[in-house]
C-alpha cells in the first residue's frame, strides 16, 4: 500500500478525543492521514466537570487535549466547523464552511444534545442548556442579574448543574418530573436520603413536578407553570432533562437508526456502512445509548482494534457511578432497583449521620447484583469488585454494608481480586497491569500511577491501587526500605521529628543519640537542611560547615570547571538602572560571563573562590543580597508587570511578588521552590507551572499549589480562591512549613503531593481545615525562621576567620592554572578539553 | 621520605576539606577531629576533569573514611583512593601527618 488511508472522526468531544489520543498512542499511529471536525470553538474538555468553571477553573483548566497535540501528531482538525453531510457512494464529508474531506474510514463521535422540553416559552431568554462552555458563558452572564435559579432535570447532571447555579450565588431549586433524584441510579430510598441531604444545602428540590409553560413572572423574570396548578418563579432556566443522540447526519445518509434513537453498532462499533463507526453518545448498541464516558471510551478502543484487524468486541457497559455531589457521595452500582427475577435486598439506614446503603444479592446469597450508597460512598470499590468479578459473597452480606464498630474489616483484600480485575476504570487498568509494573519496580504510589495512569483519571480508585501496592510489595517481600542512608534507620520526616522533639541543634549530636558511623553527603546535606529550615542557623558555623552540599558550602553554584555563579537576589525581578549598572560594571571588572534567568535575574558566572568574597563585597556594598540560588530553599518569586502599568492587571502582582520573595527568602527545604505571581487570568508570570502560584482575579488572589516545570510538567492544583493577602500568606507559611516537615529529601513539592495520601482534599483538610490541629506550629515556626533571616554572603564577609576558606589553596596564593577561559560572542566559557591541550601547547612552544 | 610543610593545624577545616599546592601538585586535605584523622589524596576528580575533590563532603561508606565528588557524587575512598562506584578509578593517595602543630605532606611513594 502506497498511499496512507484518510480517516476522518466527526466530533471532538470526550470520546472523540479519546479516540484520537488512543489511535496516536497505538501501533496504528502512522497508517492513516487524520483530519477531525469539532463544531465547537475549543476542542475537547471534560464535560464531566463542568460545574468547576464556576469553582475557579478556567476552559484551559477544563481542556482534554495536551498543548501542541494535534500538530505533533499531524492531525488536521477544523475548529467550530460542523460537519454537515456524508456522501456515503464517493465517500466524502461535507461541513458548513464547505470543507470537502474523502475519507476512506469515517468515525461518527457525534456526541449528544441536551433534550429540551418542547413546551411554551422554553425557549426565553434566561432559559439554557447546561452542557457546552458556550452555555456556561450564557449562566455567567445571565447570573449578572438573576437572583433565583432553577434546573429542570434532577438527574447526575442536573444536581451538577445545580451546584454551578449554588456558585454562582443563586437561590437555586431542582425541578425533577418523576418522584426520586437520579431515578436512573437510585432507588427511593436512595433518593429520599439524597434529597434531603441537597436540601440540607440550600438546595430546594420539588419532586413529581412536570413543567407544562413558562411565562413571565411576577418577582422574578419566568415563571414555570405545573401540571399540579403550582408554580415556581426564576430569573434563569437550565435545561438537564436528559440526553438525545446527535444521529441526524447519521440519518440524512441513510444509516440505520435504532427505533430509541442513536446510531446502530454491532459489537466491533460498526454502523451498517462498513467504513462508518459510531461511538460514545451517539452510539446504539443492542437498542441501548450510553450517558457515561466509560462506555464510549470503551467503544473508541474496541474501533481502534477493529481498525487494525483485532478481534475485539464491545460487551456493553458497567453503568456502575460514584460521585461527589456537592460534597454529598452517591454510588450506584449494576441492578440498583432490584428488578432481577429472585433479587433479595439488604439496606442499612441512618437517619442522624445520613447514610443510606442497599446491596441487591442474587437469589442464592451468594452474587452481587447491585447496590445504592448514599452519605457514604467508601464501601464502593470493594462492592464493584465483588459485581464485576462475580466473587461469592461472604456468608453474612449485609457485614459489607453495616458499620463496622469492633474494628474488623469487612472489606475485600486486593488478594481476593482476580488478575483480570480492573482497578481503574478510567483508564481500563487492570489489577494484573498494576502488580506487572510494581514487578518491573514502580514501588511508589506516584511511581505507579505515572506508569499505568491508574488513580489519575476521577481518582475513585485510589484507594484500592494503595492497598494493591501494599499487598503485592509485602507479598513479594520487598520491605520498601525507607532508611535515608546506612548511617540512619530513619526517613527524612523521622528525622525531622527526631530533631523537632529533641531539640537536637548538631548533626553529631543527632548521629550519636541516633544514628552510626560518620554520615555521608545523603545523610549529611538532608540533616543540614532539616537544621536549617528548623533553627536557621548560619549555615556556615563550624558545626554545620562540613553538611553542606557542594553548593552551599561556598555560598554559590559550581560549574563544571569548578568555577562558581554569583547570583545577587531581585525580588519579584524589578531592579534600579543603577543597581543593574553596578552588577555590569562587578560583571566587567572580574570578567564573568552574565545570562539572565528564567527566574527573572541575573546569573554571573566563571568566578574563582578566592574571588567570591570580593565579588560579593562589592554587591553587598550597594544593597544587594544573596539570592540563594545556591541552596535548596526559595529561589524566586517571578511576577508580570502587574495592574501598575499593565491595560489588563487586575492587581499589583510585582508588590505582592516582591513581599512574598522577602518573607521567604534564606528558608531551607526538601529542594527548591519556586513562586510565581500573576496579575490577571492571563497569566503571563506562569503561576500554574511552579511550586506556589498566585494569580490575581476581581474577588482577590488565587493560590495554586505543587506546580512544576522542568522534566516532569505538573499544573498546580487550584488550593483557595478569592483569598484576602493575609489570609493568603497564612496559607502559604503553612503549607510550605508542612511541605518542609513531611517531604522526602530531594523532594518536590509536585512528588510529594502525588505521594500524598487524600491527595489535595487531604492537604486542604490540614492547611484549612485544621484536621491535625498544628496550623498555628506551622505558622509560628514560619514566623520564626523569616524574623531570623540573614543576609549569608554579609555574614560571612564580616567574619574574617569565615573567609580564610575562600582560598584556592591553604598555602599559596596562586590560582588553579587548570581554570582556563576562551571567548564565545563577546564573553568568556570554560575551554572544552581540545581546547585546554592546545592552549597548553601554545604556551610552552 | 621529604616531608613538606604545609600549613598550621588551624588552617584545617573541621569535617572539611582544604586544598594544598605541594610542588606544584594539588593536594586535598581533609581533617576529621572526632577521629583524630587526617588524609590526604590527589586534588584532581577523573570524571569531572577538574581539581575540585577538597571540595566534596567526607564520611564513611561501610566503615571506609571517603569523600564525595562535589561534581557528579563518586566516592573515593580517603585511605586507598579507590573509587566506590568505578573499580578501575583510583586517585592517588599522599602521605600526611601532624607535626608539632603543623601539617605536613609527602608525594613520596604516592599509590597510583
Amino acid at each position: 500500500m502506497s498511499k496512507k488511508q484518510t480517516l476522518v472522526v466527526i466530533g471532538n468531544g470526550m470520546v472523540g478525543q479519546y479516540f484520537l489520543a488512543t489511535l496516536m498512542a497505538s501501533e496504528s499511529k502512522g497508517d492513516y492521514h487524520v483530519v477531525t471536525f469539532c463544531e465547537e470553538p475549543v476542542p475537547a474538555y471534560d464535560r464531566v466537570h463542568l460545574s468547576e468553571y464556576f469553582a475557579g477553573k478556567s476552559a484551559a483548566d477544563l481542556s482534554l487535549v495536551e498543548a501542541g497535540f494535534f500538530d505533533a501528531n499531524h492531525i488536521m482538525i477544523h475548529l467550530g466547523d460542523r460537519a454537515v453531510s456524508i456522501d456515503r457512494v464517493n465517500k466524502t464529508v461535507w461541513s458548513e464552511k464547505d470543507v470537502e474531506v474523502p475519507y476512506d474510514k469515517l468515525v461518527l463521535a457525534t456526541g449528544s444534545k441536551a433534550f429540551i422540553p418542547p413546551i411554551p416559552g422554553h425557549d426565553r431568554e434566561n432559559c439554557i442548556p447546561y452542557r457546552t462552555i458556550a452555555d456556561l458563558d450564557d449562566m455567567l452572564a445571565a447570573a449578572k442579574t438573576a437572583k433565583v435559579g432553577a434546573v429542570v432535570g434532577g438527574g447526575l447532571l442536573g444536581l451538577e448543574a445545580a451546584k454551578a447555579l449554588q456558585d454562582l450565588n443563586l437561590d437555586t431549586h431542582v425541578v425533577q418530573f418523576g418522584p426520586r433524584l437520579m431515578s436512573a441510579q437510585l432507588d427511593d430510598g436512595g433518593a429520599g436520603m439524597l434529597k434531603q441531604k441537597i436540601e440540607d444545602l440550600g438546595v430546594s428540590v420539588h419532586t413529581n413536578k412536570n413543567t407544562i409553560e413558562i411565562v413571565d413572572g411576577e418577582s422574578c423574570q419566568h415563571k414555570m407553570m405545573f401540571a399540579d396548578g403550582s408554580e415556581l418563579e426564576a430569573d434563569m432556566i437550565l435545561y438537564s432533562a436528559g440526553i438525545r443522540p446527535r444521529d441526524e447526519i447519521a440519518a440524512s445518509c441513510g444509516l440505520k437508526i435504532a427505533d430509541r434513537g442513536g446510531i446502530t453498532i454491532d459489537n466491533h462499533c460498526l454502523t451498517s456502512d462498513p467504513d462508518i463507526y459510531a461511538i460514545g453518545e451517539c452510539a446504539s448498541w443492542q437498542d441501548q445509548t450510553f450517558g457515561l464516558v466509560a462506555p464510549g471510551y470503551a467503544m473508541a478502543r474496541t474501533a481502534i482494534d477493529h481498525l487494525a484487524g483485532r478481534e475485539q468486541r464491545f460487551t456493553g457497559a458497567d453503568m456502575s457511578t460514584k460521585l461527589k455531589l456537592n460534597g454529598v457521595d452517591v454510588a450506584s452500582i449494576g441492578d440498583a432497583h432490584a428488578t432481577t427475577p429472585g433479587a433479595l435486598v439488604y439496606t442499612y439506614q441512618n437517619g442522624v449521620d445520613g447514610v443510606y446503603k442497599r446491596i441487591v444479592v442474587g437469589q442464592d446469597n451468594k452474587l452481587l447484583l447491585g447496590a445504592v450508597l448514599v452519605g457514604d460512598a467508601s464501601a464502593y470499590p470493594t462492592l464493584s469488585q465483588y459485581y464485576s468479578n462475580g466473587i461469592n459473597l461472604p456468608e453474612h452480606p449485609d457485614s459489607l454494608i453495616l458499620p463496622s464498630r469492633s474494628g474488623e474489616s469487612v472489606g475485600l483484600g486486593p488478594d481476593a481480586l482476580p488478575t483480570a480485575a480492573q482497578i481503574c476504570s478510567c483508564y481500563d487498568v487492570s489489577k494484573g497491569d498494576i502488580c506487572s509494573a510494581i514487578a518491573g519496580g514502580c514501588t511508589t504510589l506516584g511511581a505507579l500511577k505515572s506508569q499505568t495512569q491508574a488513580g489519575t483519571g476521577c481518582g475513585g480508585c485510589a484507594a484500592l491501587l494503595k492497598s494493591v501496592l501494599d499487598c503485592e510489595l509485602e507479598k513479594a517481600g520487598i520491605e520498601v526500605n525507607t532508611d535515608i542512608c546506612e548511617h540512619f534507620r530513619y526517613t527524612r520526616q523521622d528525622l525531622y521529628n527526631l530533631i523537632m522533639v529533641g531539640e537536637i541543634k548538631t548533626f553529631n549530636t543527632l548521629i550519636e543519640q541516633h544514628g552510626s558511623g560518620k554520615g555521608c553527603e545523603i545523610c549529611k546535606q538532608a540533616v543540614g537542611s532539616i537544621l536549617a529550615s528548623y533553627w536557621n542557623e548560619y549555615v556556615l558555623k563550624e558545626d554545620h560547615l562540613g553538611l553542606q552540599d557542594t553548593n552551599d558550602t561556598f555560598l554559590a553554584n559550581m560549574q563544571k570547571d569548578g568555577t562558581y555563579s554569583v547570583v545577587p537576589r531581585m525580588a519579584g525581578g524589578e531592579v534600579t538602572p543603577d543597581m543593574l549598572i553596578v552588577l555590569g560594571q562587578v560583571a566587567k571588572k572580574y570578567g564573568l560571563y552574565t545570562k539572565v534567568t528564567g527566574g527573572q535575574r541575573v546569573d554571573l558566572f566563571g568566578a574563582r573562590v578566592d574571588q567570591l568574597p570580593l565579588i560579593w563585597k562589592e554587591l553587598i556594598d550597594v544593597g544587594f543580597e544573596s539570592g540563594h540560588a545556591y541552596g535548596k530553599s526559595l529561589r524566586t518569586v517571578k511576577s508580570c508587570v502587574g495592574s501598575s502599568w499593565c491595560r489588563y492587571g487586575v492587581d499589583d502582582s510585582v508588590g505582592l511578588a516582591i513581599e512574598l520573595e522577602n518573607r521567604y527568602k534564606g528558608l531551607r527545604s526538601p529542594h527548591k521552590i519556586k513562586f510565581a505571581v500573576s496579575g490577571c487570568t492571563r497569566e503571563c508570570a506562569e503561576a500554574q507551572s511552579k511550586d506556589i502560584g498566585i494569580i490575581a482575579v476581581e474577588g482577590g488572589w488565587n493560590l495554586y499549589v505543587c506546580g512544576n516545570g522542568g522534566m516532569r510538567p505538573r499544573h498546580g492544583d487550584l488550593f483557595a480562591t478569592n483569598l484576602d493577602k493575609a489570609t493568603l500568606i497564612n496559607y502559604i507559611d503553612r503549607v510550605l512549613t508542612f511541605y518542609v516537615r513531611t517531604a522526602d529529601r530531594l523532594q518536590r513539592t509536585s512528588v510529594w503531593m502525588d505521594n500524598m495520601e487524600g491527595g489535595l482534599d487531604y492537604l486542604k483538610s490540614v492547611i484549612i481545615d485544621d484536621k491535625l490541629d498544628i496550623v498555628q506550629q506551622l505558622e509560628d515556626q514560619m514566623q520564626r525562621v523569616t524574623d531570623s533571616y540573614q543576609c549569608e554572603w554579609k555574614t560571612t564577609i564580616e567574619d574574617e576567620s569565615k573567609l580564610k576558606r575562600f582560598r584556592t589553596f591553604v598555602n599559596s596564593d596562586k590560582h588553579d592554572e587548570n581554570i582556563i577561559f576562551v571567548e564565545e560572542r563577546g564573553q568568556v566559557r570554560p575551554a572544552s578539553q581540545e581546547e585546554r591541550a592546545d592552549l597548553k601547547l601554545a604556551g610552552t612552544a | 621520605m621529604s616531608w613538606v610543610d604545609v600549613c598550621s593545624i588551624d588552617d584545617l577545616q573541621p569535617n572539611s576539606g582544604v586544598c594544598a599546592l605541594v610542588n606544584n601538585q594539588q593536594v586535598a586535605i581533609f581533617y576529621m577531629p572526632k577521629e583524630q584523622a587526617i588524609y590526604a589524596i590527589d586534588n584532581y576528580d577523573p570524571f569531572g576533569d577538574v581539581h575540585v575533590l577538597s571540595r566534596g563532603v567526607i564520611g564513611d561508606i561501610q566503615g571506609r573514611p571517603m569523600v564525595a565528588s562535589p561534581l557528579y557524587k563518586q566516592h573515593f575512598d580517603l585511605e586507598t583512593g579507590q573509587c566506590f562506584e568505578d573499580d578501575t578509578v583510583k586517585v592517588p593517595v599522599y602521605g600526611v601527618q601532624i607535626n608539632v602543630g603543623r601539617v605536613e605532606v609527602t608525594l613520596d611513594g604516592a599509590a597510583q
